[in-house]
């Protein structure tokens, strides 16, 4: 009896509602405005957040990341004067890395890598790559993936044999119709057996480099051992650059440091920085640490949605002040009504319940299309942007509950101002 | 205390509006009035007299400021507002002088207005809801709007909005006087058969024609009972059946 009385309060309310059209959509205009909002921006912030989230996550938050940089340009020319002659020294060493291992508590592994750019060959095909001098250890790492073969191994290393693995967008490339697996690729002059093939995921640290050489495809890496890149390829590279030679000489450009759990990077990390420091006298190395970047980007993604739930939040004040105002001229105009309904034995809480349900239906009916509306626009903005968009249980049940909430809330007044009323004064209201 | 067959009893009861100081209105001034079950009385009076006032008062829209009221044995000069609304939706049927039909409700559904405040299922009444339309002669017109009727159909529906919850008593303001005379004697007929059917009625009018159908005229002036007029004995089978 209660549910139906329920039902019927609740068709007599979209009944009203009806009565002006134009008037009950506008009026919901503000709160699908505002649920609409609320989930759209979630949507786009949570794929923002998501997207460089994976990425740190991808480099390991128990890694530490060292990289060799090319010092600033007054830093050069006191490098050229050093006693290595016209020759540019710098970045990451060997002993440095040796001096990680034994020196930092919490230190689990130390992986040391040589990134050098050549073309990789393969019958009439030639890829331009990174050849990456590394340790059977990167596996660990890194949480790379074999799909085919096997990665490095020791035996590899201390042979110094000429075999490599190459990522799957590389083997694509160099081997269109064949199977890549036991062939040999050339590059520069010698010749490296691939023994396996390597998921790679993606990296931003290599991403970056790759950046500075434009138009290359990101996952074009082969590995080999660390000792062939060293025989191979020697410490000096030489580089033509506007008509001049230039010569670098880098030992390892890349040093990942795996600690053994969260609390020993937190502590690491200061004490790396004292070690290098002492042992550089030019900035020619950078330090990341892959946990606080995701840390920052877990602050940078609270404080987004603070603010994104605060301009939701004021759309959907705006949008509640306008159904009080809507239902407080709604109240007025139909005075007269309620003075009737009281006359007929309506209750106070009668007049109540039908001014609160008809300003809940108003606002859970701009609810409904504002959820519509919040759920189609991040996939509208994902199919015309590269942005990534995650729509999320929570934030539609958020903003559809809010709703809900202020058109309660701010259905209160007027309903409570109708109820008030004095059936008298109503029934002689014109 | 109330025994017998007074449906109404008034004891000593004022109705003083508080304007502040000398600007007080006392509206009513100590009433005393009994109306018998099944009895159809007439109040008239000048402009001011105190007519609505006491209207109100009957019909539990009001409380007397001073006094008592026994409606149906119960007091209910004291009664808070929810059991006020309950009394007015159980025991009084109301017609006003100007219908007051709910405009986006059809006909059938005004009649049911009443029986939702009383969480009755308005469907299982479905049938005496139509019987009520036909009695008022808007059996064909169940789904017709306020607007789209004629003050007399309109004011038939409000008598059958009156009966849907069978009151002890209905109270009518002036039912007759935005009505032409024709349709004003219809609806006074219908009123008529209501009485004669034991239904009690209290009805205030200008009009001595009107008032000559009832048993009983009381006149006010200034907010008391001047003088009372019996115009015929309360009829045998009424006053037997007080129910
Ligand atoms: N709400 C009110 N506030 C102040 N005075 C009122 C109010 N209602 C009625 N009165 C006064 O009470 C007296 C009786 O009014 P009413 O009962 O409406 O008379 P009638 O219906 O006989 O014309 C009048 O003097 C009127 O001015
Ligand atoms: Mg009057």
């Amino acid at each position: 009896m209660l549910t139906f009385q329920f039902v019927s309060t609740v068709r007599l309310g979209i009944k009203s509602l009806m009565l002006h059209k134009l008037r009950s959509a506008l009026t919901m205009l503000g709160i699908i405005f505002g649920v609409c909002s609320v989930i759209a921006m979630l949507a786009i912030g949570e794929g923002a957040s998501y997207e460089a989230q994976e990425a740190i996550k991808n480099l390991g938050s128990n890694n530490i990341l060292l990289r060799s940089l090319k010092p600033p340009d007054q830093a050069r020319q006191q490098g050229g004067s050093s006693p290595r002659g016209m020759q540019l020294a710098y970045g990451l060493t060997y002993e440095d890395g040796a001096r990680l291992q034994s020196t930092i508590p919490g230190v689990n592994r130390v992986l040391p890598m040589r990134i050098i750019r050549e073309n990789v060959r393969f019958d009439r095909n030639e890829v331009p790559c990174q050849v990456i001098g590394t340790l059977p250890s990167y596996m660990d790492v890194t949480g790379a993936g074999i799909v085919r073969g096997r990665f490095l191994a020791h035996l590899d290393e201390q042979h110094a044999e000429n075999v490599c693995v190459i990522t799957t967008g590389l083997a694509r490339r160099l081997f269109p119709h064949l199977d890549p697996m036991q062939h040999a690729v050339k590059i520069d002059t010698f010749y490296y057996r691939i023994i396996g093939i390597l998921q790679e995921r993606s990296q931003p640290e290599q991403r970056s480099q790759a950046g500075a050489m434009e138009g290359q495809p990101l996952d074009n890496n082969v590995y080999i051992p660390l000792s062939v890149s060293r025989t191979r390829f020697g410490e000096t590279l030489i580089r033509r650059s506007a008509g001049s030679f230039e010569a670098e000489e880098v030992q390892l450009h890349q040093i990942t440091v795996q600690m053994q759990d969260l609390a020993a990077v937190e502590t690491a990390d200061p004490q790396i920085r004292t070690l290098l420091g002492r042992f550089h006298d030019q900035n020619d190395y950078e330090i990341i640490v892959p946990l606080q970047l995701l840390r920052q980007a877990e602050q940078t993604k609270r404080i987004f949605n603070i603010v994104l739930g605060s301009i939701a939040a004021i759309s959907l004040l705006v949008g509640g002040i306008g159904i009080m105002n809507i239902m407080l001229a709604t109240v007025t105009e139909r005075t007269r009504e309620i003075g009737i309904r009281r006359a007929l034995g309506a209750k106070r809480r009668d007049i109540t319940t039908q001014f609160l349900v008809e300003t809940v239906v108003l606002s859970v009916g701009g609810g409904l299309v504002g959820v519509l509306v919040g759920v189609l626009t991040p996939l509208v903005v994902s199919q015309l942007t590269t942005m990534k968009t995650i729509v999320t249980v929570w934030s539609v049940l958020l903003a559809f509950g809010i709703s809900g909430a202020v058109g309660i809330v701010f259905g209160l007044y007027p309903a409570s101002a109708a109820a008030k009323l004095d059936p008298i004064e109503a029934l002689r209201h014109e | 205390m109330p025994a017998d067959s007074a449906i109404i009893r008034i004891r000593g009861v004022e109705k003083r509006y508080v304007l502040g100081g000398e600007a007080d209105v006392l509206a009513l001034r100590g009433v005393d009035l009994d109306v018998e079950a099944g009895s159809y009385l007439a109040i008239m009076g000048p402009s001011g007299s105190g007519k609505s006032t006491m209207l109100n008062i009957l019909g539990c829209l009001d409380r007397p400021t001073a006094g008592q009221y026994f409606l149906g044995g119960e007091d209910v000069s004291r009664m808070p507002d929810d059991q006020l609304s309950e009394a007015r939706g159980l025991k009084i049927g109301f017609i006003f002088q100007s219908y007051n039909l709910i405009a986006q409700l059809t006909v059938l559904e005004n009649i049911q207005v009443p029986l939702l405040y009383q969480g009755k299922d308005v469907r299982s009444h479905f049938e005496s809801c139509l019987e009520l339309a036909k009695l008022v002669g808007l059996g064909d017109r169940l789904h017709h709007r306020p607007s789209q009727l004629s003050g007399g159909q309109q004011q038939r529906v409000a008598v059958a909005r009156s009966l849907v919850n069978n009151p002890l008593m209905i109270l009518a303001d002036e039912p007759t006087g935005n009505l032409d005379s024709k349709t004003g004697q219809e609806v006074l007929d219908l009123i008529d058969r209501l009485n004669q059917a034991g239904k009690t009625i209290v009805l205030v009018t200008h009009d001595d024609r009107v008032a000559s159908r009832s048993h009983r005229v009381i006149h006010m002036k200034d907010g008391l009972i001047d003088r009372e007029v019996v115009n015929r004995p309360l009829g045998p089978r009424a006053s037997d059946s007080p129910s």
